[in-house]
């Protein structure tokens, strides 16, 4: 079997519509996710050009705002089959999970993109968890 | 002035490859002469029986449970502790040229240090500086592929042999399983490359050049890393003719009936014969594509004979090295460790590369301690169960530096009767990996003559598993006598002596951020 699937998933301690403001922003990828230099969005394309120089092409499929997920499939002809699932889930507590899916064929390439995605969503609990400078003087 | 340390690796390379081990394929001269004149180890285990959880082990002298390297694709933290930062900060010159691999290969999105040091515009913010100890660092790998500095020296100064390697991994990133040479055996390959361009002697030339650049009263620590002999087996079509495959005798361990391959497998826990019949592939260091059931005698032949050939042109190779550290007229001052990350399995049980699979093959390797002869070290062979763990505080004790308390293995033994009285009695090995819905877990133990292996619950193996061979009895690991009510007793104290030894579990369990 060529297909893989991976996950990963983490809780922060941060609102979700907070999260989802930044990590929902297509556009925004590169504050959050390693090793992405550029990230440029028109309708529904987005190019992502890599720290290897390497460029992406990818098309947006999901962007829902009510139930904060977001889909795309990186269209380069290498991938056989690729989506990439972005969830923020409130767990209404003031925190939320969530959680970065890579389904790939190849299927290492699920391997890479999550295992990045993984290192990003530790970047996105660090941006999300640092208080704003309102909150750092309640 | 202190000694220096000259710390030489192979990678994937079996003890019985080598003369002085009794191998009678490849020539090894300069390594049979160090073996001679130092301490030759005839039972060295590596802690871990892939990549980079090894290499991981012998930067840091810590089992994998704890530096947190649990499979191949968990990239070793930066910070993690090293050696090579002891011994710099004792004010030796550092330097690591060749196979590093504590960080995944595959990274496209250029996230790992040791992925960015050949090129300026990928470097790290303050760019590489001093890496894990070293101040120097020179990467190579198994062709000419990767953002290392050997591919990008073969990219400007012969970009005609780029293409000239066997692809290691395929166009879907699966370790590829193509087949070449004259009997279509995977991984194997005719390279057209000049000798004089293979990374074996690019990684013994720039060490050369780096040992050529210190000071006369330099301390040193070179950690020089062949990347070979590896698979791909794609040594130099010049050199080929070194060793005719159509010469070279069956391992021991390969039996040529199927059916008697087949009942030796079954007596192993079930992965075993789920790999080789193709029902199966637990890891990543195996071709998916590859049935092992399909290897032909004449398979196993080839790829011997390509490996032989590999390993003696890194004896050569080390031998030019050597010859440059005597014209520096450091020769009476160099301590040299030989050594490798883990076996092959070359041909034994049908099979070939690596997995879990912990049988001589992948955990016995050629181990050589040549201390500088201002020593005046008496040689000798130590029978004495060691590990790849206590290199890092046998590097410590050479430079003469206290062992830091991070370090779980010790100064190697210089002989049994030093062995007996440090308490040399085990060495464990451990293996994890996850991956794509399969997960292993073995824990080894090897001591009194005997290796057990328990296995974990995982997807193949429901916990009750294990393998226990008597290495004097069955030096080819075929009989397994887990089930043995003979051997109840002893397996229940080498189990014992097994878990009561554990290291204790790093609380930073790295996570797979690639396959390898």
């Amino acid at each position: 079997m060529t297909f893989g699937s991976v996950r990963h998933s983490r809780r922060i301690a941060a609102p979700a519509d907070r999260v989802w403001a930044l990590a929902g922003d297509p556009a925004r990828l590169h504050e959050w996710f390693p090793g992405i230099v550029t990230c440029v969005v028109e309708g529904a394309s987005r190019t992502i050009t890599l720290a290897s120089g390497l460029t992406l092409p990818e098309e947006i499929l999901v962007h829902d705002d009510v139930s904060r997920r977001f889909q795309y499939r990186v269209t380069t002809e290498f991938f056989r089959y690729h989506r990439g699932t972005l969830d923020v889930v409130d767990l209404g507590d003031g925190t939320c999970l969530v959680s970065y899916a890579v389904d790939a064929d190849p299927r290492t390439m699920a391997l890479v993109i999550a295992g990045a995605a993984a290192a990003g969503l530790d970047a996105l609990a660090a941006l999300m968890e640092t208080p704003t400078a309102d909150e750092g003087s309640a | 002035m202190g000694r220096k340390i000259l710390l030489i690796t192979t990678d994937q390379q079996r003890y019985d490859t080598l003369g002085c081990n009794g191998g009678t394929i490849s020539r090894t001269p300069v390594l049979d002469a160090l073996a001679t004149a130092g301490h030759r180890y005839e039972r060295a285990h590596p802690q871990s029986v892939v990549c980079m959880p090894s290499r991981s082990t012998i930067l840091t002298g810590q089992h994998p449970s704890t530096h947190g390297v649990w499979m191949n694709g968990v990239p070793l933290p930066v910070t993690a502790p090293s050696v090579a930062e002891v011994l710099h900060r004792a004010g030796y010159r550092t330097a690591l040229i060749g196979k590093p691999h504590f960080e995944p290969f595959l990274d496209p999105f250029a996230r790992f240090a040791e992925n960015g040091f050949v090129s300026p515009d990928l470097r790290r913010a303050g760019g590489p500086g001093i890496h894990r100890g070293f101040e120097h660092f020179e990467t190579a790998t198994h062709g000419a592929m990767g953002p290392l500095h050997y591919a990008r020296w073969i990219a400007t100064e012969h970009p005609e042999a780029a293409g000239m390697f066997y692809r290691v991994i395929d166009g879907g990133l699966e370790v590829n399983a193509a087949g070449g040479g004259a009997t279509g055996a995977p991984q194997v390959h005719d390279n057209p490359i000049p000798r004089e361009w293979y990374h074996t002697d690019w990684v013994a030339d720039r060490t050369i050049a780096w040992l050529g650049d210190l000071d006369a009263d330099d301390d040193w620590f070179c950690w020089l890393s062949f990347p070979d002999p590896h698979h791909p087996w794609d040594p130099p079509v010049s050199e080929m003719s070194r060793v005719d495959w159509r010469d070279v005798p069956l391992p021991p361990g390969y039996s040529e009936r199927a059916a008697d391959r087949e009942r030796i497998l079954d007596a192993k826990p079930r992965h075993w014969r789920a790999w080789y019949d193709g029902r199966l592939v637990s890891n990543y260091e195996a071709p998916l594509a590859w049935v092992p059931a399909s290897l032909t005698p004449d398979q196993v032949r080839e790829v011997n004979a390509r490996n032989a050939v590999e390993v003696e042109l890194i004896d050569e190779a080390i031998g030019r090295v050597l010859r440059a550290v005597a014209e520096r007229g450091w020769a009476d001052d160099l301590d040299v460790v030989f050594t490798t990350d883990h076996g092959e399995l070359q041909g034994d049980f049908g099979l070939l590369f690596k997995g879990p699979y912990h049988v001589d093959g992948l955990m016995r390797l050629p181990l050589i301690w040549r201390p500088a002869p201002s020593q005046g070290v008496a040689p000798s062979v130590v029978s004495r169960p060691v590990g790849l763990v206590d290199l890092a505080p046998t590097l410590c004790g050479i430079a003469g530096v206290e062992v830091p308390t991070w370090m779980e293995g010790r100064p190697l033994p210089v002989d049994d009767a030093d062995a007996d009285r440090r308490g040399f009695e085990r060495v464990l090995t451990e293996w994890d990996s996850v991956l794509f819905g399969v997960d292993v877990h073995v824990r080894t133990i090897t001591r009194d003559g005997w290796v057990c292996s328990a296995y974990l619950p995982g997807t193949s193996h429901d916990g009750t598993e294990g393998e226990l061979y008597d290495l004097a009895d069955d030096p080819l690991q075929q009989v397994n006598r887990w089930d043995d009510p003979a051997c109840a007793a002893l397996k229940g104290d080498l189990l014992a002596d097994l878990w009561d030894h554990q290291p204790e579990r790093s609380a930073v369990w790295g996570r797979v951020e690639a396959p390898v």
